[in-house]
């Protein structure tokens, strides 16, 4: 009982805290939880260079405290609370692994709006957001149907989850747009980010003949792999062309920065509102870099299929689309429902892999 | 100028106790000059570190859970470590522990009653055993280097645990995400006082049996046995003690409590089976083992110390800015100051100045 | 250049620094010492490697940087337990959680930044024979280096009064001392050279394997280069034989892959290390073998008595 009295009158204490931070008008704040490390080149450096947009935008009206390299689970739980008591007003997990840490905690403090990337739960005061980077990769298909010379593309891979199964599955598409014979050839080096492994995979893929790359790690060793054996190569998360001045045909980049603004924006306007979002490269959610290093023709064409996904006109996962095993996937003009794109699990016709199950 | 170690004629037992204080003490105060040559003011960063965590009710929950598993793996490791089995694959034996007793309420999720907590409990004792029983055996059989393949071990449970998650118990309704399916509320363990924060009876259970092994340790024939093997091999076979046994005595028995961890960490406080276990804790509990003196007691204290370091490296990241690196930074610098204030419970330590002596370097 | 040659140079740069990062260990603990903090000077070197070589313009300097900043990490560990006598494995261990904290707050900075890459050798004619050419002529100093040093090795404990010394300590360090050796000096000076090698291993990783800087880039390379001496029972050459083996494992894993075998891809992963349990076993059933060269003293802390 008494442990109890003690742990209310620190909640009271809590609020009182907060609610006289209020009146002073102190900077509201807005935290973000990271699963990497803020300069690892690829998933949470795109998430931190859209909280320093954040913190750019609004200026010393809010204030943007972090922290790094949360391990997911269990241990992500306590991280978040403490951002909860420490004051936070909206709390951004950018990690999957994040999402029932997420919900727990939003459970305790109805008052904390809270953003979870790329999960699917949400609640009252929990929001979901994801990017469809399977937009950008059906592009970066086309344009290796285009580029490539034998027709087939190594694919370097990090975990069998549906994120990077969509996007594998783009790709071929994308491709097969251009070649239907086009082959896909995919190496899972089981994480996220590796210099050495994704470098070696990419060495063996370019030993067994494909001559052109992309890849699904965060590390820019492929496009280097790439460049010293002077084969084209896509970048993944964020711009990676200093590390392939010539390599580098472009690269899907994660731009989290808008999104941010805009719910920050909600919440000092009284608006915010829990929601599911899924956004693309309409809602400027994702970029593709400039394409360099390819002809003028195959820029066009990429330049015209991102418009067309753009205005909506194309949807990467549209009928008729074969199953791996040949069997109909999607009929004639059917296009993907969210729920199944969000659980996919299987390969479409043209990758020579098989999926991890 | 030089240092020369002069051996003392019995080791000093106030050492003992003393060492590891002053070598806490010396990474606090290098700890100190860090900070003020990152820029941040020590005192302020020390407060953040070692003060904050534990002023807050919840966030003192939040220490026992990071604890608990820290305990139990130092305490077996005491055990190991002083009869010279130097098990450094607790990571993997937690991993493989969590996993089989994962399997119950994974395979068999309608099996709901208040057996099932106890099952799993053992399921992960005997996973842990198991995955300690590989290296003892190639030991005892082979003389096979049990440092390495310990920890080779690790790699390939992390292997396994991978592909079980991704693979054969992905959850069915997780929309093909890699986790278990959540277990139900008869296989989680219970939090302990609710309505103040998160920590459930693992921490209770942890204590528990690191009492146990301390009392097993100091008072049991097979706890002078333990020592005697660790500290002369020799007396050891004069007094008719098998080490072969011993070697599966000790992997066994810190396997048990590693297994024993990785499932309390599982049923308790995550309530899923996920691709990660541990963010590192069995390769912690080595330093939780060394500052408690090889002793399964002393781990208690040890594993609170070093489970602060770990929320106070999260405080000082929101508090101050600081980088998360520092908390490694700082596990490291106490396992080095207190190995090295070590050398004082056997040696005394003497500055000598003028010429070498013969064969002293 | 062929596919065979291709897979060929890739064994041989994955295998490299395994290689340096073991010949060095081996020296440590032929002298007696056991110092398991090879992957914290190996991360050391990697990182002191970059930033010198980002800084200055000039990899050369960097490698140099490497092999001075894995020497210094390395007299941190021989100062513990040489001077100090303290516990081998714990201060190895502590050496390696260290040594990755560290490394990831001095490179803090630079992850991400564009690497200085040391190039590989082209020797006209030569580099172009089929097969042999660019696997013998075409490749990047440090692999030549890496060769140089199985040599020398060998050469310095077999064939010289200073290595017959070195391994006298290592088996029988009392004896020695009675011999009026200098047992420390030497280990002082064999666990440097260990530090050196590991840092310069820790070069060729961000200056030619994969030029960047990136947290924990070692990736659990020190434990195997640790787990090769064993496997080489404390021989040279069984070194190299191993190292490239390791090499071939693990490059061979993602041409399986890549080749569409559908074995589960974290069987693979896992493969190199279940080689090395299963090669350990072997290799310590030979017991004859393995005492031979298995210095006695291995892990035993000396005091000089006065």
């Amino acid at each position: 009982m008494k442990k109890l009295l003690i742990g209310l009158a620190g909640v009271a204490a809590m609020s009182l805290g907060m609610a006289a931070s209020a009146l002073a008008e102190d900077p509201m704040k807005v935290c973000f939880v990271y699963v990497g490390s803020k300069t690892d080149g690829g998933w949470t450096q795109a998430h931190d260079i859209g909280r320093q947009e954040l913190q750019a935008h609004f200026g010393d009206k809010i204030e943007t405290p972090f922290i790094e390299n949360v391990a997911e689970g269990p241990q992500a739980e306590g991280v978040i609370e403490r951002f909860a008591r420490s004051g936070c007003e909206m709390i951004f997990t950018t990690s999957f692994g994040f999402m029932d840490q997420t919900m727990a905690v939003a459970e305790r403090f109805p008052d904390v709006k809270f953003e979870h990337a790329t999960g699917y739960k949400t609640a009252e005061n929990v929001t979901s957001y994801n990017s469809r980077f399977y937009q950008g990769r059906y592009i970066l298909g086309q344009i290796a149907a285009e580029v490539s010379e034998k027709g087939v593309a190594g694919y370097i891979a990090s975990f069998p989850i549906p994120e990077v199964v969509q996007g594998i599955n783009a790709f071929t598409l994308g491709a097969q747009s251009v070649n239907p014979d086009f082959k896909l050839k995919v190496v899972w080096v089981n994480s996220w980010f590796d210099a050495g492994k994704e470098a070696d995979a990419a060495k063996a893929l370019i030993d067994q003949g494909v001559d052109i790359l992309t890849q699904h790690t965060d590390s820019t060793a492929p496009m280097q792999v790439a460049a010293e054996r002077g084969i084209k190569a896509f970048g993944q998360a964020s711009d990676m062309i200093a590390a392939g001045p010539e390599t580098q045909l472009t690269a899907i980049v994660d731009t989290w920065g808008a999104y941010y603004i805009k719910r920050v924006q909600d919440v000092m306007d009284g608006t915010w509102e829990s929601q599911s979002t899924w956004d693309g490269l309409a809602e400027g959610i994702l970029e593709m870099a400039p394409y360099t290093n390819m002809p003028d023709d195959v820029k066009a064409m990429a330049e015209a299929t991102e418009a067309a996904i753009v205005s909506g006109e194309l949807k990467p996962f549209t009928g008729p689309v074969n199953k791996q095993d040949g069997s109909v996937w999607l009929e004639e003009g059917e296009v993907a429902e969210d729920g199944v794109l969000l659980g996919l699990n299987f390969y479409v016709e043209g990758v020579d892999d098989q999926l991890p199950q | 100028m030089r240092l020369e170690l002069i051996k003392r004629s019995a080791p000093a037992p106030a050492m003992r106790f003393l060492s590891p204080l002053l070598g806490l003490v010396l990474a606090v105060i290098a700890g100190a000059i860090m900070f003020s040559a990152l820029g941040k003011a020590p005192d302020r960063a020390l407060y953040a570190f070692f003060i904050e965590p534990v002023s807050e009710m919840w966030s003192v929950h939040e220490l026992l859970i990071k604890a608990a598993p820290l305990i139990l793996m130092g305490a077996g490791l005491c055990i190991c470590f002083q009869s010279n089995n130097w098990n450094i694959g607790a990571e993997g034996q937690m991993i493989v522990g969590a996993i089989f007793g994962a399997a119950l309420p994974i395979l068999l999720p309608d099996v709901q009653n208040f057996l099932i907590l106890p099952l799993m409990l053992i399921f992960g004792i005997l996973g842990g055993m198991l995955y300690g029983f590989i290296p003892a055996l190639l030991k005892a059989k082979f003389k096979t280097n049990e440092i390495l393949t310990s920890l080779m071990l690790v790699y390939v449970a992390q292997m396994l645990l991978d592909w079980i998650v991704r693979g054969p118990w992905r959850n069915p309704e997780g929309l093909n995400f890699p986790e278990s399916r959540r277990f139900h509320e008869w296989a989680r363990i219970p939090e302990m006082f609710p309505a103040d924060g998160r920590a459930n009876w693992g921490f209770v259970i942890a204590v528990v049996v690191a009492i146990a092994l301390g009392v097993m340790l100091a008072k049991s024939l097979k706890g002078f046995e333990v020592k005697v093997i660790g500290t002369s091999p020799k007396a050891a076979q004069f007094a008719g003690f098998d080490s072969k046994k011993m070697i599966f005595f000790a992997f066994l028995l810190a396997g048990g409590c590693a297994g024993l961890a990785g499932i309390i960490e599982v049923a308790g406080a995550t309530g899923q089976l996920r691709p990660t276990v541990s963010p590192g804790y069995g390769f912690t509990a080595i330093i939780v083992a060394y500052l408690g003196r090889l002793n399964p007691i002393g781990a208690i204290v040890a594993g609170l110390v070093l489970a602060l370091t770990y929320l106070g490296g999260e405080a000082a990241q929101i508090s101050l800015g600081l980088s998360d690196k520092i908390a490694r930074v700082f596990q490291g610098l106490i396992l080095f100051f207190v190995l090295a204030c070590d050398t004082l419970i056997l040696y005394k330590i003497r500055l000598s100045f003028g010429a070498a002596t013969k064969g002293a370097a | 250049m062929g596919m065979t040659e291709a897979i060929l140079l890739t064994i041989a740069t994955a295998a490299t620094p395994l290689l340096i990062a073991a010949i060095g260990e081996l020296v440590v603990e032929r002298s007696g010492v056991l110092n398991l903090g090879v992957e914290g000077m190996m991360v050391m070197g990697a990182v002191g490697g970059f930033v010198i070589a980002n800084l200055t313009g000039n990899p050369w300097i960097g490698i140099l940087a490497a092999i001075a900043l894995g020497a210094l990490t390395s007299l941190l560990f021989g100062f513990l337990t040489l001077t100090l006598a303290a516990n081998q494995v714990a201060t190895g261990l502590s050496l390696t959680i260290l040594g990755l904290g560290v490394s990831s707050l001095m490179g803090e900075k630079f992850v991400g930044q564009a690497g200085e890459k040391m190039g590989n050798l082209d020797i006209p004619i030569l580099t172009d024979i089929p097969l042999v050419g660019p696997v013998i002529f075409g490749q990047d100093p440090i692999f030549y280096l890496s060769i140089l040093l199985v040599v020398a090795v060998s050469w310095f404990l077999f064939r010289t009064r200073a290595g017959l010394t070195l391994r006298s300590i290592g088996n029988n360090h009392h004896s020695a001392h009675a011999l009026g050796i200098p047992v420390l000096r030497y280990r002082y000076l064999a666990v440097m050279f260990g530090g050196a090698c590991a840092g310069l291993a820790g070069g060729h990783l961000s200056l030619v394997y994969t030029p960047q800087w990136v947290e924990n880039m070692t990736a659990g390379r020190g434990w195997i280069a640790l787990a090769l001496v064993v496997f080489a029972s404390w021989r040279p050459a069984r070194v190299l034989a191993g190292a490239y083996l390791f090499g071939a494992v693990s490059i061979g894993q993602l041409h399986a892959q890549a080749l569409g075998i559908a074995v589960p891809s974290q069987l693979l992963t896992a493969l190199p290390f279940l080689a090395t349990i299963v090669v350990l076993v072997l290799i310590s059933q030979n017991v004859r073998a393995t005492l031979i060269n298995t210095p006695a003293m291995l892990g035993r802390p000396f005091v000089p008595d006065r």
